[in-house]
């Protein structure tokens, strides 16, 4: 537990130093906002087509940040010097996971803010902050345990930015399925409605049996 | 594709059964297909044993008093 | 050690059943009565698709001894299940394509839970071989394949729980595929259409598991009679040791 809050530390003191991702991610995403409006031809959306962008959107971005998670590690030679202290391997998947879930909290407060002011329709309100908190919170904790687990996957293949995303794609698409019918909802034109509780469960269910199994197999993807 | 289909409308009965028909076909397609991916593998693990075999003749060959003393190989 | 001992009994029984489950679903088997003739498709599309998805899971399965005991044919079982599977995966998507235009006049239907969840874990699968391929290390190669193996066989049953959750409303299904409402004519040749696909399948991965096999031998050969090695061009199938 010890090690993963030092890699944490190190991951975000990295991060504050030579900021690189985030600015990237939320960058990124406000730009695809603008190449939505454009591409729907839309002024401002709401209900399914607002959840369906937003959703997307993160998701991309989380694609960009899968890509560069490990990068540092692998050409500065953190991996070599994380396998030759005496710690328990899985703590890196660990903190890569918690790394990218503070990437994209951190992203979050860009990216929903530029959402509302851009392409969202109805008002915001506390309720619907609210559940926006909550749906992200899950979707973010999927996000981060596939991100840490199909970037370790990919890091060491010869092309890295293709086998990415092409693996993490499919694999997130229950995410993007549950995450965007939570939403619809509560993005509604006639401000925020009720959430179906059974999209949550199954993303719950997502997030638990992802992030058991990444526990499990983060090992195999270090040891040399 | 739905075009064909519609041809064929006076060899075929017009309820679906061409739809039916190319079902069934791709799945032997798909059969004859990795029949011949198998004859492939055959003809190369064919091939392999030939060579192999003439290899082992050659191998064999120097044994006999009266060969060619082209082996000089280390 | 040899894989193909059953080969034979194997093909066999997998032609037999085969033949005689579409013969029931052509001769025996009523026809449907919303969709007509077209409903026969169902007899060869739906026990590929359980096949390939047993494979999925299988290859997964297999994936998880492989890392657990870090024995090589165990890798190559995981290779081989999920090679057959994305095969039978493009057959299951030709038929379900050509089902769907019969019944529904599209090819594809976003509202048919089941076809969409194979499509998706298809896509998935069909990332296997290039990251075996972008991998050169075959000791890597095979712990990260089954490593995706494992992520991508537990996919398998929450993707399509995700998928049918996200229609609310139930497209006018054809038949309940549970099995619950299979009509008495219907059963026999469905389960035998299983049952058939099942050995087709068992039939291909004997025999690629026995190829693989033979090539192993022969390489062993022909280091052993001082021949050099063949040039051999890069594959992202395991390689075996002969043992």
């Amino acid at each position: 537990m010890r090690t993963v809050l030092t890699l944490l530390r190190k991951e975000l003191l990295l991060e504050r130093k030579v900021p690189q991702l985030v600015p990237a991610m939320a960058l990124f995403s406000v730009t695809t906002f603008v190449v939505f409006h454009f591409a729907l031809q839309q002024r401002d959306v709401d209900g399914d087509l607002a959840a369906g962008i937003l959703v997307v959107t993160l998701l991309f971005a989380t694609i960009l940040g899968i890509n560069r998670l490990y990068v540092a590690d692998r050409e500065e030679g953190g991996f070599d010097a994380f396998l030759l202290a005496p710690v328990d391997r899985t703590a890196l998947g660990v903190a890569k996971a918690l790394t990218l879930f503070a990437f994209l909290v951190l992203v979050e407060f860009v990216m929903v803010p530029a959402f509302a002011i851009l392409l969202f329709g109805p008002g915001v309100g506390w309720e619907l902050v609210g559940k926006l908190v909550l749906v992200l919170a899950m979707v973010n904790v999927g996000l981060s345990v596939i991100g840490a687990l199909v970037g370790a996957l990919a890091i060491q293949t010869r092309a890295r930015d293709l086998i990415g995303p092409l693996v993490a794609l499919p694999l997130l698409v229950p995410v993007v399925i549950t995450a965007a019918r939570a939403l619809s909802p509560v993005l509604g034109a006639d401000g925020p409605g009720a959430m179906e509780g059974q999209f949550l469960a199954v993303l719950g269910l997502y997030d638990l049996v992802f992030g058991l199994l990444a526990y499990a197999l983060f090992d195999f993807l270090l040891e040399d | 594709m739905t075009s064909v289909l519609a041809q064929a409308s006076d060899t075929v009965p017009d309820d679906n059964t061409g739809y039916v028909a190319a079902a069934y076909l791709v799945f032997f397609a798909l059969a004859l297909i990795y029949f011949g991916i198998m004859a492939f593998k055959l003809q190369r693990l064919e091939r392999e044993l030939v060579e192999l075999n003439e290899l082992a003749d050659r191998k064999l060959a120097p044994a006999k008093p009266d060969a060619a003393p082209a082996e000089t190989t280390p | 050690m040899t894989y193909g001992n059953r080969l034979r009994a194997t093909s066999i029984a997998a032609a037999l059943v085969l033949m005689v489950a579409f013969g029931l679903a052509f001769f025996s088997a009523k026809i449907e009565a919303d969709q007509g003739f077209s409903q026969k498709i169902f007899y060869v599309h739906v026990p590929m698709a359980i096949v390939a998805l047993c494979g999925f899971v299988f290859g997964g399965i297999m994936a998880i001894q492989h890392l657990r005991t870090g024995l090589a044919k165990y890798d190559l079982k995981s290779y081989v299940a999920i090679h057959l599977s994305v095969v039978l995966g493009v057959g299951v998507l030709l038929t379900g394509a050509i089902w769907a235009k019969a019944a529904w006049g599209t090819w594809f239907e976003w509202r048919e839970p089941t076809l969409v969840s194979f499509l998706i874990v298809f896509l998935l699968y069909c990332t296997y071989q290039p990251l075996r391929f972008s991998i050169e290390d075959p000791e890597k190669q095979s712990r990260y394949a089954s490593v995706f193996a494992v992520t991508a066989g537990a996919f398998v049953p929450l993707n399509f729980l995700a998928v049918r959750l996200a229609d609310p409303y139930i497209h006018p299904r054809v038949l309940n595929q549970a099995g619950g409402d299979l009509p008495d004519s219907f059963r026999l040749p469905f389960y035998l259409g299983i049952l058939g696909m099942a050995l087709l399948f068992s039939a291909l991965y004997q025999y690629e598991l026995s190829h693989k096999n033979s090539r192993a031998q022969l390489r062993q050969l022909r280091r052993k009679l001082g021949g050099e090695e063949e040039a051999v061009g890069r594959s992202a199938a395991p390689q075996v040791s002969s043992s």
